[in-house]
């Protein structure tokens, strides 16, 4: 059983985004959500780490600081699971079009980082459908510090890092933190392969890309559910 | 002394480093006697001086009280569900078993890893999968097997008074009847438990028994595993 090597038989399209924080990359995708609904098709919006379920709980961890590399990785396995199955599933089974800020990769990256063994945890995300369109933004750290430090004057401990001690502050460990993270997603890009864009250009020209792509991976879409809610 | 081993992998975060105590696990469907054996064990550990740790099926802080709540609730899928299992297991390795079998305590477990994989097969999770999941843990070093029919397990449950939606299956749809329900499920983990049995040669004890037969068998096999006196026994001798 390993869903993230083969297609999926779903009627519907799966698209993710992936890369750092202040990659660009939420930006990106909810621009790709309005060329989508433009179009008329029926998309579904899903983002990383949202899952009631399990939200307490990391909550609870993270502020006692008792989350471990195993169980921080587990916790969010079983979000990812939890949204598998009532959020991602219907839509794609239905025949619409799902996007989804984050995915899979984002567990590969961040949780080997911490320490998690790299096998394993591509082991236990075996059961998640391989995207129709993965795409990763690649931007150097410096700009995303910058993004990051000029959207919100707090980055959150785990976001940087602290858990790994890297450094006392926490925008020197930030950058020590996501530019391992980077050199981890270099592997995974390969290994899967994600289609590369530079998330150094500006946001139209990105998005030109993004749509383009978008569009051959539609070629060979036949978007069902929308055909029968027209005819209604 | 030995390092610790785990099933199939190793977090390259956790230190290595040797294994004083040792892992002994009980398992078994519910209902079989395994709660009452392991106090009755440890308190013979105890008496000759071991330093003994005992480690409960979902009693981890961090997600012990979140899998309660939850099976209240009917928004468990068998990710989900296998999942959570996991996440408990891995807090109280983490917090309980390790540093215990570091600082050389034995360290017994109310259930552990076959528990999590039966229950996940019988509800359909992929068994590779399930086996790769827990392939975190510590290996034990011994694994007793309270067999019990189901037939015999029938009337034990009914006395104690609970055939609950759980133990019964009841998410499953196996039967809108909680007894035929009850039947069908822990007959299926009955199943899974004797073929791991034979796998992964679990000590397999006839739980239909008396208690003190069922305990004579447990601290026969532990005696002659942890050989000869503790240091501290030793000493006071």
């Amino acid at each position: 059983m390993n869903g993230l090597t083969q297609p999926h038989q779903f009627p519907g399209r799966l698209i993710v985004v992936e890369g750092i924080d202040g990659s660009g990359k939420s930006t990106q995708l909810q621009l790709a959500l309005r060329y989508l609904q433009a179009r008329g098709f029926s998309t579904f919006f899903t983002e990383w780490n949202s899952a009631d379920l399990v939200k307490t709980v990391t909550k609870k961890g993270k502020k006692k600081q008792t989350l471990t590399p195993l169980t921080f990785s587990l916790l969010h396995a079983t979000d990812f699971a939890h949204r598998l199955v009532h959020n991602i599933l219907p839509p794609l089974k239905a025949g619409m079009i799902v996007l989804s800020d984050r995915y899979t990769y984002t567990a590969f990256a961040r949780d080997v980082v911490r320490g998690v063994d790299r096998q394993w945890v591509r082991r236990v995300y075996s059961f998640a459908p391989r995207p129709d369109l993965a795409l990763y933004f690649n931007v150097p750290i410096e700009v995303s510090v910058q993004r990051l430090l000029a959207g919100r004057a707090q980055l959150k401990d785990y976001e940087a890092g602290m858990d790994l001690h890297l450094a006392s502050d926490k925008v020197s460990s930030f950058k020590l933190f996501q530019t391992r993270i980077l050199q981890e997603y270099q592997g995974i890009i390969r290994e899967y392969g994600l289609t590369e864009i530079d998330a150094s250009r500006t946001i139209g020209e990105q998005q030109q890309i993004v749509r383009g792509l978008i569009d051959d991976m539609l070629k060979s879409f036949e978007p069902q559910l929308q055909a029968q809610e027209t005819v209604a | 002394m030995n390092e610790i081993q785990y099933i199939s992998y190793k977090m390259p975060y956790l230190p290595d480093g040797p294994c004083a105590g040792k892992l002994i696990v009980i398992e078994g469907t519910d209902g079989c006697g395994r709660t009452t054996q392991a106090l009755m064990l440890r308190k013979w550990l105890e008496v000759q001086g071991y330093g003994v740790i005992d480690t409960g099926w979902t009693r981890s802080k961090l997600v012990g009280q979140a899998i309660t709540d939850l099976k209240q609730g009917h928004s468990l899928h068998r990710l989900t569900y296998c999942l959570m299992y996991a996440t408990d297991l891995a807090d109280r390795m983490e917090y309980q078993i390790l540093p215990a079998l570091r600082s050389g305590f034995i360290v017994l477990a109310d259930r552990y890893v076959y528990t999590a994989i039966a229950r996940g097969i019988v509800r359909g999770a992929n068994e590779k999968w399930l086996q790769d999941l827990f392939g975190f843990a510590v290996v034990p070093d011994l694994v007793f097997y309270l067999r019990l029919p189901v037939l015999d397990l029938v009337p034990r449950v009914l006395e104690s008074g609970k055939m609950n939606y759980w133990e019964s299956g009841m998410d499953m749809n196996y039967g809108d009847d909680l007894y035929d329900s009850f039947i069908a499920y822990q007959g299926a983990l009955i199943e899974q438990f004797d073929t791991m049995a034979d796998r992964d040669s679990f000590i397999t004890v006839d739980a239909r028994q008396e208690s003190e037969l069922i305990q004579k068998q447990l601290r026969r096999t532990v005696g002659r595993y942890l050989e000869g006196p503790p240091a501290a026994a030793a000493a006071a001798g």
